[in-house]
């Protein structure tokens, strides 16, 4: 998903919390929402932070990928609706960098810590999208596959995320619609446009499967960050959801899901599906995807050449602060 | 690295003749960048049309942990609610 791995700060027992602790565990437990102020375990806001600043890099980073191909869309609508597409995730990183500042971290220590690998963001982005029909496949599925994850997130139990999360639910719709519309023009277009929209599915097919990380079944993590409804769903369950409502759009399309294993599964009322490649996950997650390097450069790049912009406005702002001072 | 930009706490008033509701933050050099940046940021499918800006540390607000006693007079007064008097129903629309 946006975010990946989020490993957990907690893992108590009923018998091993404090009587704070148990407190804000039957707060949660009732429903209840926590909100900045609250009193909250240390592991909760360590946890949360790492996982919300993981989503809003994801939000950041993904707009380089798409970024890649404003300039060359095929019409001046399209350009148009990838610029608003490009600059809702920017908005969506701005909500959720919030969402995490509200539990003490600065926006700068949070950029810092992406810059120096110590912070991640979701191995999706980390692939190149090399023709125009990859934007229509990036829309279709890895915004449907984030939709998947961020839907639920809507009832997270800290206040400031799922807020954040509400208003970007409203706005990812546009995004996945507009990812189908581009896969229906070439799908359904000349055998060129139709070939790179196979190709596009091919390449992020198993990609997107990643994106809602390995099985958890086992996991300690999963188990104390679903306690605290910091994770709603488990990721075999989500990714389940979302191979059962995109194979069907994908035959819509007239395009062929790149796994010989796939089929219905009448008994259990779904697909069965092969794995994607855990080893290429988690290789992709340290750092050594396609694009990886080209990802964080850019990053990089933004925040040195943006250096003295920021300092200029600092510098316009106090200037005019003191002007209005020595005028009163 | 130089120091960030002021947080700013951002207020919408939508078209319907709401209050100004709070939507959200965001960093900005002063108050002119911030009400620019909301409206990039918090407005982008005609949200509202009305943006206060306020810097946040210029907001006070009450201690979560006061909730009980902080609220406790509004508690004590149930007759403040209409549906505290029995009105009979011979009497129609009250």
């Amino acid at each position: 998903m946006y975010a990946q791995m989020i490993k957990s700060e907690g893992g108590k027992s009923r018998e091993e919390m404090s009587p704070e602790e148990a407190a804000f565990q039957d707060r949660i437990d009732a429903g209840e929402t926590i909100e900045p102020q609250d009193w909250m375990p240390e592991g909760y806001r360590k946890t949360l932070i790492r996982q919300i600043g993981q989503h809003a890099h994801s939000e950041i980073v993904g707009q380089l990928p798409e970024g890649n191909w404003v300039t060359r869309a095929p019409t001046l609508e399209r350009k148009a609706i990838l610029l608003a597409k490009v600059q809702d995730e920017a908005g969506h990183g701005l909500y959720l960098y919030c969402a995490a500042e509200t539990l003490g971290i600065s926006r700068d220590d949070m950029t810092e810590q992406l810059l120096s690998g110590r912070m991640k963001y979701s191995s999706i982005f980390n692939y190149p999208t090399l023709s125009w029909a990859d934007i229509g496949a990036v829309g279709w599925l890895v915004d449907g596959a984030a939709i998947m994850n961020q839907v639920p997130l809507q009832r997270t139990s800290y206040g400031p995320y799922s807020r954040a999360m509400i208003r970007i639910c409203k706005e990812e719709s546009f995004h996945q619609r507009q990812g189908f519309d581009i896969m229906m023009k070439m799908a359904k277009g000349t055998e060129a446009q139709r070939r790179m929209a196979q190709d596009a599915l091919d390449r992020f097919w198993y990609p997107s499967l990643m994106m809602f990380g390995p099985s958890d079944a086992e996991s300690v993590h999963s188990a104390q960050n679903m306690a605290w409804r910091i994770k709603i769903n488990g990721n075999d369950e989500l990714r389940q959801k979302f191979v059962d409502q995109t194979v069907p759009q994908a035959e819509f399309l007239g395009l062929k899901v790149p796994d010989e294993h796939l089929k219905w599964n009448e008994e259990k009322g779904g697909y069965d599906f092969s794995e994607p490649d855990w080893e290429e996950f988690f290789a992709v997650l340290k750092g050594a995807g396609p694009e990886s390097a080209e990802r964080m450069k850019a990053r990089r790049d933004a925040w040195d050449d943006g250096q003295w912009v920021r300092d200029a406005m600092t510098a316009h702002a106090e200037k005019k602060s003191a002007r209005r001072e020595a005028a009163e | 690295m130089s120091r960030e930009w002021p947080l700013w706490e951002v207020f919408i008033r939508g078209s319907h003749g709401m209050s100004h509701r709070h939507v959200g933050s965001l960093h900005a050099a002063d108050a002119e960048h911030a009400l620019l940046s909301a409206r990039d940021v918090y407005t982008r499918r005609n949200e509202g049309v009305s943006i206060w800006v306020v810097p946040s540390v210029q907001i006070t607000a009450s201690n979560p942990d006061d909730k009980g006693p902080f609220y406790e007079p509004s508690q004590s007064k149930v007759y403040r609610h209409p549906s505290f008097f029995d009105i009979p129903d011979d009497v129609g629309a009250m």
